[in-house]
């Protein structure tokens, strides 16, 4: 098992506590079969460094975990990461949870991946056309009556207040109608942003989100998309509470 | 932010991603620093064929970094060239840009960046 990165430094008042989801996250992606998967599209040799994305890193959990065990979960450390958050706050906690783990495995004589920085931002907004290689999304996926909206470029920039952290935790959370408000604004970036050749993307739903009607959907874009649960947890009376499906494009 | 990161982003706004202004963004009154980091040549080795190449031309002048050749060297002339190993080094690897902002050469609209961290949340009349 490799290990889970430190987050004791993180403010959980504002920002995201890694919990289940997180950490289905984490299991699967370093599971043999998604290794297997990672590794036969990603490392062949002198291939270009894969660039891989998270949006919406809250504490940096995930990321850091990718961009610390690249060698052992894709077959290289030579690889570009970097992640996008709504939260200020998440963003520069994202940064330091990085920069622990990464030092973690200096430590050990171990290598890792090289983290570009966190930006500010709403989704894949600002992402060039064509460029991720591997996107990485654990959404507000709880279904809500309503959504706390995206922040202005002028909040939260310094001191937050007790309402401001609140917004702060619904941004984490709240997904709307069905919890897929947000998750289906950033399905619908998918095939613009994910490199045609090797793009893939890793996200977390449950089962209020009605994953098997996300799953068709994808499917019905077309041109060789796939989408399949690759992973499961909390099982509860014959349904799982959370999955994570993997969305790629099989070249013909 | 790493300087690399400008080579993956392009204005938020809807309207210009189509427009081949918006790309790369433009760092006005940009404060770097630089981090040391060990030479990792197969790093750069393997990120070179996914630059794109006119794009960093344009980071690299406008940040007043030595002028790179207008055409990309191949794997085997960057394994060779160790003068332009380490300024790419330098430029891709270890510096950062901590305060400043990011202009937008189609609809002119600045991104701060503070604190290193780049802030394309943006303002309601342009969602
Ligand atoms: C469920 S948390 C996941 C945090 C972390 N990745 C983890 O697994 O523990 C969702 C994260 O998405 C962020 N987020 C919500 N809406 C977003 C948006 N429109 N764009 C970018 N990030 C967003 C939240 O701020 C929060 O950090
Ligand atoms: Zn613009």
């Amino acid at each position: 098992m490799l290990p889970t990165p430190s987050t004791s430094h993180v403010d959980f008042e504002r920002i995201y506590e890694p919990a289940e989801d997180s950490y289905l996250l984490l299991d699967t992606l370093s599971s043999e079969t998604e290794k297997d998967f990672l590794r036969t599209r990603y490392s062949a040799a002198h291939s270009p460094s894969p660039l891989v994305v998270e949006v919406g890193t809250g504490s940096g959990v995930v990321l850091s975990f990718l961009n610390a065990h690249a060698q052992t979960i894709l077959g290289r450390a030579d690889i570009l990461t970097f992640g996008i958050d709504v939260n200020r706050f998440a963003c520069k906690a994202t940064e330091q949870t990085v920069s622990v783990t990464s030092q973690e495995q200096i430590t050990h004589d171990l290598s890792h991946g090289f983290y570009m920085g966190n930006i500010l931002g709403d989704l894949t907004n600002t992402l060039k056309a064509g460029v991720v290689d591997i996107l990485v999304f654990n959404p507000p996926y709880v279904p809500t009556a309503e959504l706390p909206g995206i922040p202005s470029p002028g909040e939260n920039t310094t001191e937050t207040s007790f309402a401001d952290d609140s917004k702060l935790l619904a941004l984490s959370y709240a997904g709307g109608v069905d919890g897929m408000e947000i998750t289906d604004r950033l399905l619908l970036s998918l095939p613009e942003v994910l490199s045609h050749q090797t793009g893939c993307a890793y996200i977390l739903l449950c089962a209020q989100n009605k994953p098997d009607k996300v799953k068709e959907r994808i499917k019905g874009w077309g041109s060789g998309w796939k989408a399949e649960t690759v992973s499961t947890s909390g099982k509860k009376g014959g349904w799982e509470k959370l999955q994570i499906i993997r969305i790629w494009r099989e070249n013909a | 932010m790493k300087v690399l990161t400008l080579n993956f982003l392009t204005c938020a706004v809807k309207a210009c991603k189509t427009t081949s202004t918006s790309f790369p963004l433009h760092p006005k009154d940009c404060e770097l620093v630089s981090d040391t980091i060990a030479p990792n040549p197969q790093l750069l080795l393997n990120v070179l064929p996914r630059i794109d190449w006119n794009a960093l031309i344009i980071t690299a002048g406008e940040l007043g970094f030595p002028t790179l050749p207008p055409t990309p060297p191949t794997r085997e002339e960057l394994e060779s060239n160790e003068k332009m190993m380490t300024e790419l080094h330098t430029l891709l690897l270890e510096t950062q840009i901590s305060e400043g902002s990011l202009v937008c050469g189609n609809c002119g609209h600045e991104y701060k960046i503070k604190e290193g961290i780049a802030n394309f949340l943006l303002p309601n009349h342009l969602v």
